[in-house]
């Protein structure tokens, strides 16, 4: 289902499905521009993950001219690996580096890795969707290992030895016999190599893994601690001057007249103006700021939907676009079948990915080339972007994404990049435009709002018959339900949505997850059913199932300590390969109604661990992300106007919202690894409303649950 | 002009005394460990220390800073040698997007200048006006309390 998702995200931000690989990268060009040594380049036919990824946007293999990736080793022996995957705190950086160092027998420091750069790193649609592991991994460890492969057969050829006897480490290669070994660098001397990926190139099990499996701290942990990682908006070119955008009065409000006269005649300030587009660059940002104030403008703004109407407005505007769902057996016939029938509404609001480095570019003309270093998930979608609105062919566009500040699908894009290209165009010199707290949160776009509507049924003996599931805006991703219904009808519709909406964390899985456990636990209480019990007896997804097992073992469900405003629950779900239980405390303080989550166990399978220390800390930020959602995030907007753009008014967690968070690791390194930054956010928020239904006896329906306390 | 101390450094400035030490820091003195989050001191990404305190350099004055000494991240070193709070950061892999560390790290070594054993109450109390959105809370208290207590026992 999430393909759908993605595909509406890419089109969503103008990229087209009709993608089509880096014109600017030409084979022999490329190995020359490399300077020689061993390239091993990844092509559609190696990459086993990537065949399926292509298959996502509707493409045909086109060998051999669909590079995606390549890894080359150097005359001087140094290992670099390039990908246009973006480094977002997901730790993706950290993740590829460990896959080449494994294969080629060296240590992570021995790798670089170069990333998101539309000029040196082959094409890719965007970072999101937990797809860096399932599909650049795979691909990416055959590449090294081909390259090993080579080097063994280099080393063989030189020390006329046989192949079978030589050992790799250390970044040489060495034949135990003689004592003699050569260097990566040596053997591939005066060596112009390239070659695609041999089909039945043999990788390292994941028994054998030395390196890929352990706990590993990041790669450029030292470039963080001292400050000296560049971010886009650390990004500093010669006489760059800092651009501020006039935004209007709230979202949809026309220009109707302006005057720039003031702010052109001030030293130092450059105008820029067209359309509806009116900027400003100056030396400073306090010099910009100022220019900006003194621009007067007159606007026409349109009513629109405000957050008191938002649930039923996206009722009213629904309509089936068949983005997803399906049908099965007979709803009718399961509800006649049914002791119980439960029929109930959830709704939940949009909110802010709040990046907690608002998004910046930085542009810079050379003639008719540009090149823009921006804070973004995808690359090429911004040069694309670019390339249609300034008219110029993508070659002559280079979009660096370096290393951000997270993003958490709220980078899909990016607008400043398109802003500083203008300004910098106006002002013959290179701009920054760096977006503010404010516009960050107001003009970006939100995690969709929606409303769920479900209604099943359900026998004494606590076996579910029917289920009809009705989701009103908020997303395809995890709509389908796991449990073992013979009786199912699953829609999704497409309404009207009052505020510019995309990818989030997850996409739609923590909402549709949410909703369905919610109603899960309702249908137990029905039958007075445990909530562990119920899901057991209606579930045969046997990864699901252990994940539920490991994480209620390990919280101690059935003893965990209710009373005293005390509640427990759980919730768990399945999303792009992942498998999640989270079990949470919490309590309600009787006085201020206030909640306070005391203690979250998730359990989570991705397949094989890469590197359990990352993956913890994945799964421990998530719970702290997935809290706010759950609890108190929430959108205020009317007429456009996005009431609560700051974050003194809009509220995210904190140190003190920290529950005890305990990991379970379900490691199967018998199944391939999926991606791990958004699944385990899910089981979060129906475990939350759970344990605050058994401490209070108040059943919460509305995400935020209690953003100010929980309703007596 | 403007007399700024960063880092054990002296800058003579021809600033507008009316922009933010922030806004100083990055765009004329090249210091871009210092982030901006927010521009309202709510997030406390921007945090420098002045004379040891922790504050946030979006809401200071570049002119009220005078006379007092800058600390930012690219100060906290000594030479090639880390604060031992960098290290622990590094080594309890703390960070994810890594974009609020500065001002973690600079926050908390002001804590353990005034308080040589907190609680995991008293690091909650220091740093709960900072935000980190990948939600790395627990393990930065556990960086600030580890070096606490090996920086006791090496007294």
């Amino acid at each position: 289902m999430y393909e759908d998702e993605i595909r509406e995200v890419l089109e969503e931000h103008g990229i087209s499905s009709e993608l089509t690989f880096n014109p600017a990268i030409d084979r022999r060009q490329f190995l020359t521009a490399l300077g020689g040594g061993i390239v091993v380049l990844l092509t559609l036919g190696c990459a086993e993950g990537r065949t399926q990824d292509r298959g996502t946007i509707g493409l045909q293999p086109r060998e051999p001219s669909d590079i995606w990736g390549w890894l080359q080793i150097a005359q001087d022996g140094a290992i670099t690996a390039y990908v246009g995957k973006v480094e977002l705190g997901q730790n993706a950086r950290t993740t590829l580096t460990l896959v080449v160092a494994e294969e080629l027998g060296v240590g992570p420091r021995d790798v670089e890795l170069v990333m998101a750069d539309t000029s040196l790193t082959p094409f890719d649609m965007g970072t999101f969707g937990s797809r860096t592991t399932p599909y650049t991994v795979p691909p990416l460890r055959r590449a090294a290992a081909a390259a090993r492969e080579l080097l063994l057969d280099l080393a063989a050829e030189k020390l006329q030895v046989g192949r079978g006897t030589l050992v790799l480490g250390g970044g040489a290669v060495k034949d135990p016999a003689s004592g003699k070994s050569l260097g990566f660098g040596a053997l591939t001397e005066g060596k112009a190599l390239m070659q695609t990926v041999p089909d039945n190139v043999p990788t390292i099990a994941p028994s054998d893994w030395r390196v890929v499996g352990h706990p590993s701290p990041k790669v450029d942990g030292e470039l963080i601690v001292t400050g000296r990682r560049k971010y886009a908006s650390d990004i500093k070119r010669p006489s760059m001057l800092q651009g501020k955008v006039l935004r209007g009065p709230a979202l949809r409000a026309g220009l109707s007249s302006v005057s720039t006269r003031e702010a052109e005649a001030m030293p130092d300030v450059v105008v820029s103006h067209e359309d509806e587009f009116v900027a400003v660059a100056a030396p400073t940002v306090e010099a910009a700021e100022k220019a900006l104030s003194t621009i007067q403008a007159e606007w026409e703004r349109t009513p629109q939907i405000s957050n008191a109407e938002l649930f039923d407005h996206l009722r009213q505007t629904a309509r089936n676009a068949e983005r997803g769902g399906h049908v099965q057996g007979s709803v009718a016939d399961g509800l006649a079948q049914a002791d119980h029938v439960i029929a109930q509404s959830y709704t939940l609001e949009f909110i802010s990915h709040a990046a907690i480095e608002p998004r910046s570019a930085i542009a810079e003309w050379d003639g008719d080339n540009l090149t823009v270093w921006a804070a973004t998930q995808a690359p090429f979608g911004v040069r694309r972007t670019l390339a249609g609105a300034l008219g110029l062919p993508e070659r002559q566009i280079t979009v660096i994404a370096p290393d951000t500040g997270n993003g958490y699908g709220g980078k899909t894009n990016n607008q400043a990049a398109l802003e500083a290209a203008r300004l910098a165009r106006s002002a013959g010199r290179p701009v920054r435009v760096a977006w503010t707290r404010q516009e960050e949160i107001a003009w970006n776009y939100f995690r969709p709002a929606g409303v769920i509507e479900i209604t099943s049924g359900v026998r004494n003996d606590g076996t579910l018959t029917a289920w009809r599931y009705g989701n009103f805006n908020s997303g395809p991703a995890a709509l389908d339900t796991p449990y073992d219904v013979p009786n199912q009808e699953v829609v999704l519709f497409t309404c009207d949505n009052p505020l510019p909406q995309g990818a989030y964390r997850g996409l739609a899985a923590p909402g549709n997850i949410w909703a369905r456990e919610t109603h899960m636990d309702e249908v137990a209480e029905s039958v007075g059913m445990d909530p562990l019990e119920f899901r057991l007896r209606n579930l045969s997804d046997q990864r699901l199932r252990d994940v539920l097992t490991a994480a209620t073992e390990r919280f101690g469900w059935g003893s965990a300590p209710a009373g005293e405003g005390r509640g427990v629950g759980l919730g768990c779900g399945t999303d792009k390969g992942g498998y999640t239980c989270s079990c949470v405390q919490v309590r309600v303080d009787p006085d201020t109604r206030g909640v306070k989550v005391e203690r979250i166990v998730t359990a989570f399978d991705c397949g094989a661990v890469i590197n359990p220390l990352q993956l913890e800390n994945q799964i421990q930020g998530a719970a702290i992300m997935a809290l706010g959602g759950a609890l108190f995030e929430a959108t205020q907007f009317a007429d456009g106007e996005i009431k609560n753009p700051t974050f003194s008014t809009y509220r995210v967690p904190r140190f003190s919202d920290r529950p005890v968070i305990e990991c379970v690791l379900v490691d199967r390194k018998d199944v391939q690894s999926s991606g791990a930054g958004e699944t385990p956010f899910a089981g979060i928020a129906p475990a939350v409303g759970s344990a605050i239904r058994q401490a209070t006896g108040v059943r919460l329906r509305s995400l935020p649950m209690a953003p100010h306390g929980v309703p007596a | 002009m403007i007399e700024l101390h960063v880092n054990g450094a002296v800058h003579q400035l021809d600033v507008d005394p009316e922009r933010t030490v922030l806004s100083v820091l990055r765009d004329d003195l090249d210091l871009t460990g210092t982030k901006y989050g927010c521009g309202e001191g709510a997030c406390r990404t921007c945090t420098v220390l002045v004379d040891g305190e922790a504050l946030p350099s979006c809401q200071m004055q570049v002119g009220q800073a005078e006379g007092h000494e800058i600390t930012t991240i690219e100060g906290l070193a000594k030479g090639d040698e880390l604060h031992p709070l960098q290290r622990a950061f590094i080594e309890l892999d703390v960070m994810q997007c890594g974009y609020c560390t500065p001002g973690m790290i600079l926050a908390a070594s002001a804590l353990l200048q005034r308080n040589q054993d907190p609680t995991e109450d008293d690091v909650v109390q220091a740093l709960e006006g900072h935000i980190c959105r990948c939600g790395t809370y627990q393990r930065i208290i556990e960086a600030t309390r580890q070096v606490a207590a090996t920086m006791r026992g090496g007294q």
